[in-house]
């Protein structure tokens, strides 16, 4: 399962990177199920969402993606993110780390699905510009195209490319640092 | 925002490039060596004598220890910003400096006569030894922390401290070609003392820069 599962990702993720943004697409939503089982299993109590855990894992991945050797495998790297990102949403909790960071239950881990509530990439949302919060708005949660982005907010598919990757750059700092959600 | 739409916005943002870390790393060790070389030629330079000097055992042995650090810090450093690498070969290869450092100090103690262990000890640069290897290292630490925020070391604390003894180690390249004490014990005592500054700097710096 894990080799498998390592195999393919490691092949969509190089494929990504070369520009195929449909293998990124898959690569995505295939590693959102992988840390979705991966958090779940580790968080015990509650008090984290794992689902915000998830998305912060998303965004870390997609800006840290320049640190992935393409020569290693894929998936330590994942997890050794998925994991950084929980220890860190337990510290911003202020809980005590009750979780074995060198356990190997990742590999365990299977593909879950979604629940929705309210979210803390919401609340980072907020503290973006007004511009990059519409592009942002725009692109993900109306599923608009960078196409008509442009269009409906009358500026070039640049500056909305632009906007889109300094938002997201922008999102995942602030929860690197954690300053939004509920302290 | 659901985490499909979440993902929706990342996809739409896949064209953007940023260069791999370890070739960043790369150009990184180069500016820090060229930031290093500029404020040691500005500031002390190299000794006089040099040429001279480059035929003693003494003088040579400095810059073995000081390269064998920075290069076992920056195999450590690259490892460690990056999420998932194995890090315990690097890790094992960081007690080369010292274990080479502790062997010329055993191997000094034999040639030196007990008399004069205190005076090759104390040397007559101490000082300037610990003001000018943070000085220079200074500029090439901040550099390696802007590369471990560029990065993803999910030990930042350690990282950073990694990165102090390797800005320690290029520093104390340069340094050593402007001291003229040379003997192992000076080296043991005060390049450590302050390689270790340089540490503690780079931890600190991982603690309260390095977040992502």
């Amino acid at each position: 399962m894990s080799g498998k599962d390592e195999a393919e990702l490691s092949r969509l993720m190089r494929a990504a990177i070369a520009g195929d943004e449909k293998a990124y697409t898959d690569f995505l939503h295939r590693i959102a199920a992988l840390v979705r089982g991966f958090v779940r299993r580790k968080i015990v109590q509650g008090g984290v969402d794992p689902e915000d855990v998830v998305q912060e894992t998303l965004l870390a991945i997609h800006v840290k993606r320049h640190t992935w050797r393409q020569d290693a495998p894929v998936l330590p790297w994942i997890y050794a993110i998925a994991r950084f990102k929980l220890i860190d949403a337990f510290r911003r909790r202020g809980r005590r780390i009750e979780i074995d960071v060198d356990d190997i239950a990742e590999t365990f881990a299977e593909p879950e699905a979604e629940t929705v509530s309210e979210r803390d990439i919401n609340r980072a949302l907020d503290g973006l510009s007004p511009a990059q919060r519409s592009v942002v708005s725009a692109v993900s949660v109306e599923g608009r195209s960078i196409g008509e982005t442009a269009a409906k907010f009358g500026i070039s598919e640049t500056a909305v490319r632009v906007s889109l990757h300094r938002g997201l750059a922008a999102i995942a700092k602030r929860f690197g640092q954690g300053r939004f959600g509920r302290e | 925002m659901r985490t499909d739409d979440l993902i929706k916005a990342l996809d739409a943002d896949a064209r953007s490039k940023a260069m791999p870390l370890q070739s960043a790393w790369w150009m990184a060790a180069c500016a820090a060596a060229v930031i290093a070389a500029i404020v040691f030629l500005l500031t002390i330079g190299p000794r006089p004598d040099f040429m001279t000097a480059a035929h003693t055992m003494r003088f040579l042995s400095k810059f073995v220890f000081t390269i064998v650090l920075a290069v076992s810090a920056f195999a450590l450093v690259r490892a460690l910003s990056t999420p998932g690498a194995s890090t315990g070969r690097a890790m094992a290869w960081m007690a080369a400096a010292p274990v080479l450092v502790a062997v010329a100090v055993v191997l000094e103690l034999f040639m030196v006569p007990e008399a004069l262990w205190g005076t090759r000890m104390i040397g007559s640069n101490m000082m300037i030894c610990m003001g000018f290897i943070p000085l220079i290292g200074i500029g090439p630490l901040a550099i390696f922390l802007w590369m471990l925020r560029y990065g993803a070391p999910t030990r930042p604390v350690l990282a950073g401290a990694v990165a102090g003894l390797l800005a320690g180690g290029l520093a104390a390249t340069f340094y050593a070609a402007h001291c003229f004490d040379d003997s192992p014990l000076f080296v043991a005592t005060w390049y450590t003392i302050a390689i270790a500054v340089l540490a503690l700097l780079g931890a600190l710096g991982g603690r309260f820069f390095v977040r992502w």
